[in-house]
């Protein structure tokens, strides 16, 4: 594959408007892209024989909400060429008012659930998914737990359950114990 | 309970309690709602070194219209208590309840929002059984402690309640 100076001047000019940066750790490719544009990246590093990154290993999310400088949220596509066995990652930006990106699903199956996984626990929305509802969080629920400032133990989720309560049968003795 | 030896008839006597009882503590039938890693330890005691066999509890059901003891294994998740709620009244009385392990009786160490901090807090629990995961021999000391609680118990205890609401 190209080395990440050609690769920036090579995406820089196909994608004008969304390209960012390329950032390299441990020898890993890092291809920061605007949201909007994700797919037609995707597109490109899966069909054009250069790339040819055929197998979506997995889409996650970060939420950057107390770092200045860039949007709230990155996406982020792992993307695996099983012929050559290398690997790059996708990160793409999206903001916090319109958490929205092109869904992934016409290029990759796969992307359905993960998608799905995403949203859930993310809030973050795919447009042209064909079934986009939560996968893990029962579907009364009404936060995106994964997000920052969601607290770690709730929001009184089990608020609302029954109890029940022992009407008849036995009870422990109460005073004595056994014995 | 008294016992004639006079005769060549052997008769004895007791209370119905004693009897009723007797044959409850020893007949015990649990409903394993395994849904983590103490599930796995509980299987372990129905295998042949622990044998719960020997305390008359093997005949595990998975329907809990059959089962008069749950063994509530493993951390229950929020989506999964209304399920757990609905087992245990699906249950018939006499019945009772044993929490495994400290998830199920405490949370454990998952204090987050999709866990359940102790089953207790939705359903009677008779026995809290402590370890990550409890060891066999705990099992069945719970389940002693069960067979205790059957002996304490008296048919007075059942009595439908009247009045509003009662069915
Ligand atoms: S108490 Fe320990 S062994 Fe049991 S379910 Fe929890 S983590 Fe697993």
């Amino acid at each position: 594959m190209l080395p990440k100076d050609q690769l920036t001047i090579v995406l820089r000019e196909k994608f004008p408007e969304g390209f960012i940066e390329i950032t390299e750790f441990r020898d890993m490719l890092t291809i920061h892209i605007r949201g909007e544009h994700v797919l037609k990246l995707l597109r490109t590093l899966k069909t054009d024989p250069r790339f040819a990154f055929n197998f979506l290993s997995g889409i996650t999310a970060v939420d950057h909400l107390e770092m200045e400088g860039h949007a709230r949220f990155s996406v982020v596509y792992h993307l695996l060429n099983q012929h050559e066995a290398r690997r790059i990652v996708v990160r793409a930006w999206v903001h916090e008012e319109e958490p929205r990106l092109p869904s992934a699903y016409p290029l990759w199956k796969t992307a359905d659930w993960q998608e799905r996984e995403v949203y859930d626990l993310f809030g973050v929305e795919f447009t042209d998914h064909p079934d986009l509802m939560r996968i893990m969080n029962p579907d009364y629920f009404e936060y995106h737990p994964l997000r920052k400032d969601y607290p770690l133990q709730g929001r009184g989720e089990r608020d609302n359950f029954k109890v029940v309560k022992r009407s008849i049968g036995s009870k422990w003795p109460s005073e004595k114990g056994f014995e | 309970m008294g016992v004639d030896r006079s005769g060549k008839v052997g008769w004895l006597t007791t209370t119905v309690d004693a009897l009723v009882n007797w044959g409850r503590k020893n007949s015990l039938w649990p409903m394993p709602f395994g849904t983590a890693c103490c599930g796995i330890e509980f299987m372990s005691v129905l295998a042949s070194r622990h044998d719960i066999a020997r305390f008359g509890a093997e005949a595990i059901r998975f329907s809990p219209r059959q089962s008069d003891l749950l063994i509530v294994a493993g951390r229950v998740p929020i989506k999964l208590m209304p399920v757990l709620t609905r087992i245990y009244e699906q249950m018939p009385e006499p019945k009772w309840v044993i929490s495994m392990g400290a998830c199920a009786s405490s949370g454990g160490v998952f204090d987050t929002y999709s866990v359940i901090q102790g089953i207790d807090n939705f359903i009677p629990v008779d026995v809290y059984l402590p370890g990550c995961p409890p060891r066999p021999e705990a099992i069945l000391d719970g389940l002693i402690l069960i067979q205790k609680l059957i002996e304490k118990d008296s048919l007075h205890h059942y009595k439908v309640p009247q009045g509003e609401g009662a069915t």
